[in-house]
């Protein structure tokens, strides 16, 4: 074993079975290089900011509860849904999968830890800093930004120092996803077990790779045109200024060629989850593995090519219309073998309901939901009656949250048991699904009405006829905020009494962590590669 | 066990100790920012901010690149771990390369469409009518003379460097890996002097520019995108010549083998990578 031991460098002459490397207390957590430590942290950071841009959202529905201005002004009402646009994305989905990539990718391909497990550490803990950067903006003078998440030009140009704040937030949040991005892309290239090829691996990890070269290729994109802002903020640049001979527009078509590959930056690692999910509740192997590599690749392919549809109104040449609505369309097939190939793996399976499939079976339905609005929205001519009303928000929460959420809870429910060592309580698992569904669509489906009758969003007041739809709305929105405190105290009774959990308590379950390893997963796991068949 | 851990190679991989840098890092930039914001809104105090954030930034770097020259030099080490730094280099030069991509494609979005655009029928009666199409352009509404830069001056003389600095950076590899460490560090220098050359003949254009050119950041469209590429290009350059001085000073110590060097191939690739952008840039910026 000494061969093993010396992995830890000097420390292990003091005691290889000290877990924490020399460091205790808080300075455990600040220091660490643990991926299981750092996706811990990832995981908690997420539900922080998760309820940090929930209690926005529940302020934006208040003032939406009636006709008028009654909570807030026009203008900070602006902040809140900018902030909990980038609060959401930014802070609560995309840390969540990355904690669950560090939690598990390394256990799934049989590896000792990250590639880089000191990158790993930074990767997180810029994330804090980012956060605060971003909640800094509302104390500035004249507030956070109000220019929603997209940050377009000219409006950005006009508007107070928060502005500034946010553009550096959003550069430490691009370094940590690069940074984040780069060790997992290396560490699922060159950490793989003996035997573990690429073709073998579980989808979660093959989904992460994509996902991570995405935001390889985007997150500097995004980087240079919020750059581009700052000057042209500070520094007399004519990047979005017209009478200078640059283009507003511009600003669009660089934020969307980041934004819509973003938007399977947050998809693809749900499907990863939900393909890891309803295998293992159908007691089946995945259906179609090999076309779901494929597909998940050709939607990252494709979604460099279809940015122009969040542009349609813009005044764009009929010709470039055509082509982004052709090429948006084309990613309904990908995504449609996906949805058919995990209907397929439940077809004749010997189905059962536990919590984690709950939640997979409900971003299948409302996914394709998601999907389908999407899908009318890519046709120009309806998208330019839709344009920016509430049925585009509709939309893009039923991808947001019915998918990626469902999924992060599916997961969180899935693996809790590997994590912990515990059980969670599937009676409280049960009502925490069902009330979760119940209040979500009380909240977005009633919103395509409201789209389809013309309500347009951003706006802190409405004309008297949308009032119902809005009241349901909003009284969805608190239900589903409280039930998410449900969801808290269930993780917490988890940890702290839960019934031990077996090694492997999902009977349909086959990838190395539930097969190789105990529960919980000990801090250090696959020091020397498994052994595979 | 000991034997088969070093028949088989990958049989452990280094994971390294908890430390204090990242953290360290995380405040640095945090400082940075801040005091940038407080310096862009003339707010008392930023200067300190920066300098502070750049100090500790400084220190960290010291410390973190330190820890890992010093686990390189002791051997920890092996071909596993060398595959991972070549992966990690390489998808980060990726990001770079998108970095730049952002602000190649604001150039050509300018150029092809923004200005021609504005010179439309539309615009020339709804907004400025006596605006026409050309490139290099301030847009309609600059009213002060510029010069563009010319392409076969100075560029095209740091053209000359740069390229040149890629082959004797590609011959100081060359001797690296035929254990020829005078060659290695006399040529290693070289290319470092080059960049250096390159720097500076940079500053004398930009100098110009300024004084005689009338050609500023803040002229128009030409003027952005002219100053922002050639400016983030050379901020790459100097970090690159910074990198190439670390490799060189190691190289002096008695640092590398000829089969054990990944960190001097990392920082050529970042070389030739600066390299490329700059024939982007001078194709694209100044020639056309
Ligand atoms: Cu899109």
């Amino acid at each position: 074993m000494s061969a093993v031991l010396d992995t830890h460098g000097q420390a292990h002459e003091h005691g290889h079975h000290d877990q924490h490397g020399g460091y205790g207390g808080v300075m455990r957590w600040i220091t660490t290089t643990n991926h299981k430590d750092i996706g811990t942290m990832y995981l908690w950071f997420s539900f922080i900011m998760f309820i940090v841009g929930g209690v926005m959202a529940l302020v934006i529905r208040s003032e939406l509860f009636t006709p008028g201005l009654q909570i807030v002004n026009p203008e900070f009402f602006n902040q809140l849904t900018t902030m909990h646009g980038l609060v959401m994305i930014f802070g609560a989905i995309m840390p969540a999968f990355v904690g669950f990539a560090n939690w598990l990718i390394p256990m799934q391909i049989g590896a000792p830890d990250m590639a880089f497990a000191r990158m790993n550490n930074w990767s997180f803990w810029l994330l804090p800093f980012a956060a605060s950067l971003l909640m800094i903006s509302f104390f500035t003078p004249g507030g956070a930004p109000g220019v929603g998440w997209t940050m377009y030009a000219p409006l950005t140009v006009q508007q107070g120092m928060g502005m500034d704040f946010t553009i550096f937030a959003v550069h430490l949040l691009g370094m940590s996803s690069i940074m984040g991005s780069i060790n997992i892309i290396t560490t699922i290239l060159n950490m793989r077990a003996p035997g573990m090829t690429l073709m073998k691996m579980p989808m979660f990890c093959w989904t992460w790779l994509i996902t991570a070269y995405l935001l390889v290729a985007v997150m500097p994109v995004l980087a240079g045109a919020v750059t581009m802002t700052l000057t042209d903020r500070h520094f007399g640049t004519s990047f979005f200024n017209a009478a200078g001979g640059g283009d507003p527009v511009l600003y669009q078509h660089i934020f969307w060629f980041f934004g819509h590959p973003e938007v399977y930056i947050i998809a693809l690692p749900a499907f990863g989850v939900i393909s890891q999910v309803i295998p293992a509740f159908s007691r089946k192997p995945l259906f179609g593995y090999a076309s779901m590599v494929y597909a998940t690749s050709a939607i990252a392919i494709l979604s460099f090519i279809v940015w122009a549809h969040h542009m349609y109104t813009t005044g764009m040449p009929v010709t470039g219309q055509l082509f982004f609505m052709y090429a948006t369309t084309l990613i309904a097939i990908p995504t449609g073998v996906k949805v058919f190939n995990w209907v397929a793996t439940m077809w004749k399976g010997s189905l059962s309901f536990e919590t984690p499939m709950l939640f997979a079976i409900g971003f299948l339905l409302m996914f394709t939901l998601g999907g389908f609005s999407g899908l009318i929205l890519s046709l120009v001519p309806i998208d330019i009656q839709l344009q920016d009303t509430y049925y585009v928000v509709a939309h893009f929460h039923y991808v947001m949250v019915a998918a990626a959420l469902f999924s992060a809870f599916a997961g969180i429910y899935f693996w809790l048991p590997k994590w912990t060592g515990k059980m969670y309580d599937e009676t409280l698992g049960k009502w925490h699904f069902w009330l979760s569904t119940i209040f979500f669509n009380m909240i977005f489906f009633v919103q395509h009405f409201l789209g389809l009758a013309g309500m347009p969003r951003r706006v802190p007041d409405y004309p008297l006829q949308f009032e119902t739809w809005n009241r349901i709305s909003t009284v969805g929105a608190f239900g589903f905020g409280l039930t998410q405190l449900l969801f808290l105290y269930i993780v917490v009774k988890t940890i702290r009494s839960g019934e031990k959990a077996p090694d492997k308590p999902w009977e349909g379950a086959d990838s190395l962590e539930w097969t190789h390893l105990p529960s919980p997963a000990p801090y250090h796991s696959f020091e020397t590669p498994p052994v595979l068949k | 066990m000991a034997q088969t851990a070093t028949t088989n190679p990958r049989q452990h991989y280094f994971v390294p100790q908890p430390m204090p840098w990242p953290i360290m890092g995380s405040i640095a930039l945090f400082c940075m920012a801040t005091g940038a914001v407080f310096v862009f809104n003339s707010h008392h105090g930023g200067w300190i901010s920066i300098a502070l954030g750049f100090m500790i930034l400084l220190y960290m770097l010291f410390r973190w690149f330190g820890a890992v020259i010093g686990e390189s030099e002791a051997g920890k080490y092996g071909k596993w771990e060398d595959v991972s730094f070549r992966w990690g280099m390489s998808w980060f030069i990726f990001s770079e390369v998108m970095f730049f991509a952002g602000f190649f494609g604001a150039l050509f979005y300018t150029r092809v469409l923004s200005v021609p655009d504005l010179a439309s029928l539309e615009s020339q009666a709804l907004l400025w009518p006596n605006f026409t199409a050309h490139w290099p352009s301030a847009g309609p509404a600059f009213s002060e003379k510029f010069s563009p830069m010319a392409a076969w001056g100075l560029p095209a003389v740091n053209t000359l460097l740069l390229l040149s600095s890629g082959v004797t950076v590609t011959i100081a590899h060359w001797a690296l890996k035929e254990n020829k460490r005078a060659m290695l560090s006399l040529f290693l220098f070289f290319t470092v002097a080059l960049g250096v050359a390159f720097l500076a003949f940079q500053a004398t254009e930009y100098g110009h520019a300024y004084s005689e050119l009338n050609l500023k950041l803040s002229t128009g469209v030409y003027g952005s995108t002219f100053f922002m590429l050639t400016g983030f290009h050379g901020f790459h350059v100097t970090l690159g010549a910074i990198m190439l001085s670390v490799i060189l000073v190691r190289c002096l110590l008695g640092h590398f083998k000829p089969d054990h060097h990944f960190a001097f191939e990392a920082v050529a690739w970042y070389w030739h990578f600066v390299d490329v952008v700059w024939l982007g840039l001078f194709i694209f910026v100044y020639w056309l």
